[in-house]
C-alpha cells in the first residue's frame, strides 16, 4: 500500500539551524533517504523551497486568481516529502517516525487513495 | 460435521437455549477469529450475524455440533464468500478477493491456539493510536465486548448516531489506511499496551464516578471493564495489566460504601468499612503482590498499592499514611502529574497535619495547574475547615461548587458549606 508522508516543519527554526547543525541534519535525511531505497519503501520524494515561494492559484467564475503565500498561516510548514510503499499502516508509521524532521516538526501520513480503473 | 447427540434432534426451545448461551460465550471470540480470516470489520460482522442464524435453523435439526466455535468460524466464512461472490456480479474486482479468501484453507488455518490471538488482535487493532481516543474507546466496547451503541451512548450521556458516526469512521480508517490486524511487536508493546490500559481504566472510571450526571456510579460499565481488565490479564499477563485490574478490584470493593442509602456521596474517611467487599479486596492484593513482585511494574501498579494500604487498614485513623506518601513519592517519579502531587499532599496533610498538606496544595495551585479542578478547591476548602480558616474554606468550597459537573459530589459540597460555622 502506498502512503505519502508530509514533512511539517518549523521553517524559522530550520533557518535558525547554525551551519554544522543543518549539515548534520541533511546528511541524517541523505542516509534516511539511502536506508529506505535499499529497504524497497522508497517510490519518490522532494525538499520544497521555503514558504516565501509559494503562490496559491484559484479559479473562480472562470477567472484565476493569484495570490502570494499558502492558503492558511500556520506554525508548521509543509517542507517537502517522500512517496513510499509499506506494509500496512505500522510499517508506514515505522518509517515515518525515522524521518529526521520527526523529531523537529510532525509528520503526516496519509494513505494513498487508488481508484478502479474504468 | 459430527452432531454431539446421538438420540436425534433436540428440542427447539433446547437448542435456542445453547444458541443462546454460544453466543454469550463465544460471540466475540468468533467475530476476532473472521475478522482476521476475511480482513474486514464489516464483512466478519456480517458473517457472524449469519452464522448465528444459521444456527439457529440447522442445530434443532442436526443437533448440536461437537465445536460449535469452529462451527460458527467456518459457516461465517463461507457466508462471507458468498456474501462477496454476490456482490462481484456487480463489481468483478471482488471475484479476486473471493477467490483469495476461498484460497486460504479455512478448516486448518485458525487452530486453537491462534483464537486466544485473534483477540489479542482485536484489542490492540480497536486500540490503535491512529483512531480517536474516543473511538478506541466506543470501538472496544462495540466489538471486543459487544455492547450495543445504545448501550454506549447511554453508559457516556451520548446520542446512538454520535457514537454510531464514531464506529464507523473508526473502522473506516482502520480498512482504507490499512492498520494491520496485529499484536504489536516486543518494541512497541510497552507504549500500545498503555494505550489499551488508558482506555480500560477510562471504563472503569466511566462507570465508577461518572465525570458529569445525575447518579453516582454506572455499575455495568465498571463490571465491563473488570471483565476487560481479566481478559487481558488472561491473554497478556503484563505487570501493569495486572496493576491496572488489581486497581479496579480494589476500588470497586468500596463501592457499596462510597454512597450512603439516600444516594450521597461518603468519602473514604468516613466510610463504613464493613461494607466493603473482602473477596475484592483479598483478590486485588493478591494482584497487586503478583504485579509488585515483576519489579517491572508501574502507575497502575502503584495506585493499586495505594489502594491495598487503604483497603487493610482497619480506620481511617489506622491507616499507615507513611507508607501511603511513600507511594505517592515513587508514584510522583513516575508519573510526574499535577493530580497525583494534589492527592500526595492529602495524604501529608493526614501525615503531618492539615498545615503542611494545606501548603503543598497552595504551591500546585499557585503554578496554575489544577485552577479548574474542583477537586483541587475542595481538598483546599477541607484542609482550612479543619484549621479553622472559615473564610478561605469557603471561598475553595464555592470555587469547587462552581467547577463541579456531577450532582452527588455537588450536594455533598453544598453541605459542607452550609456546615461551616457562621
Amino acid at each position: 500500500m502506498k502512503y505519502l508522508c508530509l514533512i511539517y516543519d518549523e521553517e524559522k527554526k530550520l533557518s535558525s539551524l547554525s551551519k554544522s547543525e543543518y549539515d548534520s541534519l541533511m546528511s541524517e535525511y541523505f542516509a534516511f533517504t539511502d536506508a529506505i531505497q535499499k529497504s524497497g519503501h522508497y517510490l519518490g520524494g522532494e525538499a520544497l523551497q521555503p514558504v516565501q515561494t509559494a503562490t496559491t492559484v484559484r479559479v473562480r467564475n472562470g477567472k484565476v486568481s493569484t495570490t502570494d503565500g499558502p492558503f492558511a498561516e500556520t506554525k508548521e510548514q509543509l517542507g517537502g516529502f517522500y512517496f513510499i510503499n509499506a506494509r500496512d499502516l505500522n510499517d508506514a508509521i515505522q518509517i515515518a517516525s525515522k524521518i529526521p524532521s520527526a523529531r523537529l516538526g510532525s509528520i503526516e501520513v496519509r494513505p494513498i487513495m487508488e481508484f478502479d480503473k474504468p | 460435521m459430527e452432531p454431539a447427540g446421538t438420540d436425534g434432534p433436540a428440542p427447539a426451545d433446547q437448542v435456542r437455549e445453547a444458541v443462546d448461551t454460544i453466543y454469550r460465550a463465544e460471540s466475540r471470540r468468533v467475530l476476532a477469529t473472521l475478522i482476521r480470516l476475511l480482513g474486514d470489520f464489516e464483512l466478519a460482522e456480517e458473517a457472524l450475524h449469519d452464522a448465528f442464524t444459521a444456527a439457529l435453523e440447522r442445530w434443532p435439526r442436526d443437533g448440536l455440533p461437537a465445536n460449535p466455535r469452529a462451527w460458527l468460524v467456518s459457516t461465517g466464512r463461507f457466508k462471507a464468500i458468498d456474501t462477496i461472490r454476490r456482490r462481484a456480479r456487480f463489481d468483478a474486482s471482488l471475484n479476486q478477493v473471493a477467490e483469495r479468501l476461498d484460497a486460504t484453507d479455512g478448516g486448518a488455518e485458525w487452530e486453537e491456539e491462534g483464537v486466544e490471538d485473534d483477540r489479542l488482535r482485536l484489542i490492540f487493532t480497536c486500540c490503535h493510536p491512529a483512531l480517536p481516543p474516543d473511538a478506541q474507546v466506543a470501538l472496544t466496547l462495540r466489538e471486543v465486548c459487544g455492547l450495543t451503541t445504545e448501550e454506549i451512548a447511554h453508559a457516556f450521556l451520548s446520542t446512538p448516531p454520535t457514537v454510531a458516526q464514531r464506529i464507523v469512521r473508526a473502522k473506516a480508517k482502520i480498512r482504507d489506511a490499512r492498520i494491520p490486524y496485529q499484536i504489536p511487536s516486543r518494541d512497541d508493546l510497552t507504549p500500545r499496551l498503555d494505550i489499551v490500559l488508558h482506555v480500560i481504566y477510562l471504563v472503569f472510571n466511566e462507570g465508577y464516578s461518572a465525570s458529569s450526571g445525575r447518579t453516582l456510579t454506572r455499575h455495568d460499565l465498571s463490571g465491563e471493564a473488570i471483565r476487560l481488565g481479566r481478559l487481558l490479564v488472561e491473554l497478556l499477563p503484563e505487570p501493569e495489566a495486572v496493576g491496572l485490574l488489581a486497581l479496579m478490584r480494589l476500588h470497586e470493593s468500596r463501592r457499596p460504601a462510597r454512597t450512603s442509602a439516600e444516594g450521597e456521596l461518603v468519602l473514604l474517611v468516613d466510610q463504613d468499612r464493613s461494607l466493603w467487599d473482602r473477596e475484592q479486596i483479598a483478590e486485588g492484593v493478591a494482584l497487586v503482590e503478583r504485579a509488585l513482585s515483576s519489579r517491572r511494574f508501574g502507575p497502575y501498579t502503584l495506585q493499586a498499592a495505594i489502594a491495598a494500604v487503604h483497603a487493610e487498614a482497619p480506620t481511617a485513623a489506622a491507616t499507615d499514611w507513611a507508607q501511603i506518601v511513600g507511594l505517592y513519592d515513587v508514584l510522583a517519579r513516575v508519573d510526574p502529574s499535577p493530580v497525583v502531587a494534589l492527592n500526595r499532599a492529602a495524604a501529608v496533610a493526614m501525615r503531618d497535619g492539615p498545615l503542611e498538606g494545606l501548603a503543598l496544595i497552595d504551591a500546585i495551585l499557585a503554578r496554575g495547574e489544577l485552577e479548574d479542578y474542583h477537586l483541587a478547591h475542595s481538598a483546599r476548602a477541607d484542609l482550612c475547615r479543619r484549621l479553622g480558616r472559615t473564610a478561605e474554606a469557603r471561598s475553595s468550597y464555592e470555587r469547587a461548587l462552581a467547577l463541579v459537573r456531577q450532582d452527588p459530589e455537588r450536594r455533598f459540597l453544598q453541605r459542607r458549606l452550609e456546615e461551616l460555622p457562621g
